[in-house]
């Protein structure tokens, strides 16, 4: 693997083998042996987007610190360097901006004809495209992924999710949820979004609402507000009604004072299982609706008759994009145990050409894990995997002296009972297991309390659709994997959540139909 | 209760009286505690003795409804619209009977308890007549940004819970239990505490309607004992809260999340036309992608 020094991070980190290495091992003005030449870096630019220094929370069109004057300080994850101080919202803040979207809610954006909805959310849509740099350079800094992944996925399809649901704001009645009266908005939504996209999860929870006629108070994470505080800015400068989008940060106690907000009629969160267990029975009893996006722990299976170089590709797809801190992560890998060995010689090869470093270098593969604490869980499980007798493998790979890193994993040997291929690691860590039938790969897919998506390598269209009937996942990525799409509902069976997001199905959060 | 009006020999005959069994796996077990307890009219007249289901009694309806659950959401929606017919036809020749039994349990007149029954009936028609649409309803083709098929079908959630309305002792019942199993999933009853007799004879139409053993399991006894057991099952996947006393719904709720269940709480005009939402409540949508391309 060849490892890239971030623009902060000491030179020591890169290998020989890197383009910037100060003694080539061929004389200049030589050619290169083939093999040893490697990439000159390719960092974009962090000063397109200009960072303040304090950030407040985003309340009934305004922004003002905490009442209470507390802040957090959000790191660049790749070098541990402070970026911004941003406001910690207490109980009266959570008060103040439930009052504002109440107020908004009955006074605004409630009574407004979904026709004039639309055009501010398609508003919104157009400044995230037109920003979109902006927003990708920021994104990159404060949640550590590559340029790449925040550039051509996250900010695109967040404002293609604007795009999507303005276009629903005045088309409800014709959304199929039956005759009667047209359905009508919830009122105040209260929605908690994790760090993994940040952006993104944000356009997935104020879009459909907002096009519904809700209105919102937004939680980002506490270790990735700054996309949330730009994307208020946004609105601002839309101008969005006050109040209609309501931006909290803060940590957990934000989140828990906010869900717990008896004004709100709605409760939407985007975590792990656990921390959704907590708000469900903190809500339990409320009246307050409730969706979930949780957890997950998917299977992807790759068939002997696959075609290899691009299951390779799904495989790398599914388990690094964004450094495998995605819910819907393809994490057990089940190998048809004919091909297992030929799969694993080309997924060895192919991780070790993939480039982790500054996330900012447009050529970087694998950025940085978005915080200490995240990367102490993915080595306490990496570890258990050890000591539960599975084979560890990396590619050679330098970490970054600085920052939060982890290489690209992969155990072989997994068992079903082990904790890697039970529970969530949320990171670059793909456990392999093996079957020889396709009732087998069935059983041993949906042996999980989650099931949030499934990957199916197969070139026999037959054995796709039986496995997709079978597998108990909601979404289920059939030769390829980790898509998304504003039309596409996304969301889990069992532990891995209810309701969708996406599509006319992301609407029925959002609606009283 | 027509069994025991006849109960008197006025014209020289013993009835045969029935023993009110839960419903379990497509058999009449009684309930392992070996428990009953007294049912009554709303005027306090003693009609029979119902089993009182334990903790035990409803793991073994889950066991039962999971057991059952891959052969009848493999069944093809056809033959499920059918299956659920055949229980309206077997209402119907059973109607009377039925009546009678509503109006006991009820208190309710003659011509209030046949309506019911006639409500019901026609309930179990509307119903079979879902599982083939229902998927074209809920479904869609998704028209995503890049060279994908990409489509969304709903799916049975799995083992569902139902707790069945405490007033409308067959209408209610039916109401709540036929878009369950419409869709695939399986399911747990627990009967109306005060009312359980016409769901328990419901059972029997059940058994004889080629509904598979397992699909619908009953219990009939305490609401309150039955009702945080099913909620805190881990092989459940779904709970109606519908006959939960509203004292005891949030707590049936905080024991759900422990699984991440989904909860209905929806209360009804069992009179009124049905909507589909029931059905919706109790699905899954699955969205499968697969490239485009030669």
């Amino acid at each position: 693997m060849a490892a890239k020094s971030s623009g902060k991070a000491p030179a020591a980190a890169a290998p020989a083998s890197a383009g910037q290495a100060p003694a080539p091992a061929v004389p200049a003005g030589m050619t290169a042996p083939p093999g040893s030449w490697g990439y000159a870096p390719a960092p974009e630019s962090a000063e397109i987007v200009s960072i303040a220094s304090e950030y407040g929370l985003f309340i009934d069109g305004e922004f003002a610190p905490a009442r209470d004057g507390k802040q957090l300080i959000t790191l660049n994850p790749a070098t541990e360097a402070p970026l911004a101080k941003v406001a910690v919202a207490g109980q009266a803040d959570v008060d103040r901006a439930v009052a504002a979207a109440r107020a908004a809610y009955e006074q605004t954006w409630g009574p407004m004809p979904g026709a004039e909805r639309a055009k501010y959310l398609y508003r919104i849509a157009r400044a995230l495209q037109e920003r979109a740099r902006e927003f990708a350079v920021l994104e990159s800094l404060d949640n550590g992924k590559p340029i790449r992944e925040s550039r051509d996925t996250d900010i695109p399809l967040a404002a293609a999710h604007f795009f999507y649901y303005a276009g629903w704001a005045d088309k409800l009645e014709y959304a199929g949820f039956g005759p009667g009266p047209r359905p009508r908005p919830l009122g105040v939504a209260g929605q908690v979004i994790p760090w993994n996209f940040p952006l993104l999860m944000a356009a997935w929870k104020l879009a459909p609402a907002l096009a519904a006629g809700n209105t919102c108070v937004l939680k980002p994470a506490e270790t990735t507000p700054l996309t949330a505080l730009l994307l208020a800015e946004v609105c601002q400068q839309a101008g969005l009604p006050p109040g209609v989008v309501n931006v909290l940060t803060g940590a957990g106690e934000t989140g828990a004072a906010l869900v717990a907000h008896p004004g709100l009629d709605k409760v939407a969160f985007t975590g792990s299982t656990a921390v959704g267990k907590e708000i469900s029975r903190a809500v339990a009893g409320s009246g307050k609706r409730l969706t979930l996006e949780l957890g997950g722990k998917a299977a992807n299976i790759v068939f002997d008759d696959a075609p290899v170089d691009q299951a390779v590709e799904g495989i790398v797809n599914g388990i690094f994009f964004n450094q495998g801190q995605v819910c819907c992560a393809g994490s057990r890998l089940l190998l048809q145990e004919s091909a297992a060995d030929a799969v694993l010689d080309r997924l060895r090869a192919r991780l070790a050409t993939l480039r982790l470093g500054d996330p900012l270098d447009k050529n970087t593969d694998i950025g940085a894990i978005n915080s200490a604490e995240q990367l102490g869980r993915i080595r306490e499980l990496s570890d258990s995997g050890d000591a539960q007798g599975a084979e560890r493998w990396s590619p050679p790979c330098e970490l970054p002296a600085r920052g939060f890193w982890f290489p690209p994993t992969i155990f072989t040997g997994v068992s079903q009972s082990h904790r890697i291929a039970r529970e969530e690691i949320f990171g670059p860590v793909l456990s392999v297991l093996t079957f020889r039938t396709p009732q087998e790969a069935v059983t041993k897919a949906n042996n999980t309390p989650y099931g949030l998506s499934a990957g199916v390598w197969t070139e026999k269209g037959s054995r796709i659709l039986w496995m997709s009937q079978r597998l108990r996942a909601g979404v289920v990525w059939a030769n390829t994997f980790n898509r998304f799409d504003p039309a596409s509902p996304f969301g889990g069976y069992g532990e891995s959540g209810f309701g969708r997001e996406g599509g006319r199905h992301g609407l029925a959060a959002y609606l009283d139909a | 209760m027509p069994d025991r009006k006849t109960a008197d020999p006025a014209d020289g005959r013993i009835a045969v009286r029935k023993t009110y069994k839960l419903f379990i796996g497509g058999a009449f077990p009684r309930s392992e505690s070996g428990r009953s307890y007294p049912v009554r009219t709303p005027g306090g007249d003693l009609l029979a003795h119902a089993a009182r289901a334990s903790r035990k009694d409803a793991r073994d309806a889950v066991v039962a409804a999971r057991a059952a659950s891959a052969k009848w959401t493999a069944a093809t929606a056809y033959n499920r619209g059918q299956v659920l017919y055949r229980v309206a036809e077997m209402l119907e020749g059973r109607a009377a009977q039925f009546a009678a039994e509503v109006a006991a349990a009820e208190g309710a007149s003659g011509k209030a308890a046949a309506r019911a029954v006639a409500a019901a009936i026609d309930r179990w028609v509307w119903y079979a007549g879902w599982p083939d649409k229902v998927a074209q309803v809920a479904g869609s083709a998704n028209p995503v940004a890049g060279p994908y098929f990409n489509f969304s079908v709903p799916e049975p959630t799995g083992v569902v819970a139902v707790l069945a309305p405490s007033g409308s002792s067959l209408l209610g019942l039916v109401s709540v239990l036929a878009p369950v199993i419409a869709t695939g999933n399986t399911a747990v009853v627990v009967a109306s505490e005060q009312r359980p007799l016409p769901a328990v004879t419901l059972t029997e139409v059940l058994a004889t309607s080629d509904v598979p053993g397992g699909v619908v399991n009953l219990l009939t006894g305490l609401t309150a004992e039955l009702a945080p057991v099913l909620a805190a099952h881990r092989d459940v996947d779904a709970i109606d809260l519908t006959g939960a006393a509203p004292a005891d719904r949030a707590e049936l709720e905080r024991l759900a999340a422990g699984s991440v269940k989904r909860v209905l709480i929806a209360d009804a005009d069992w009179a009124a036309p049905p909507s589909p939402q029931r059905m919706l409540s109790f699905l899954e949508t699955k969205t499968v992608w697969h490239p485009v391309g030669l």
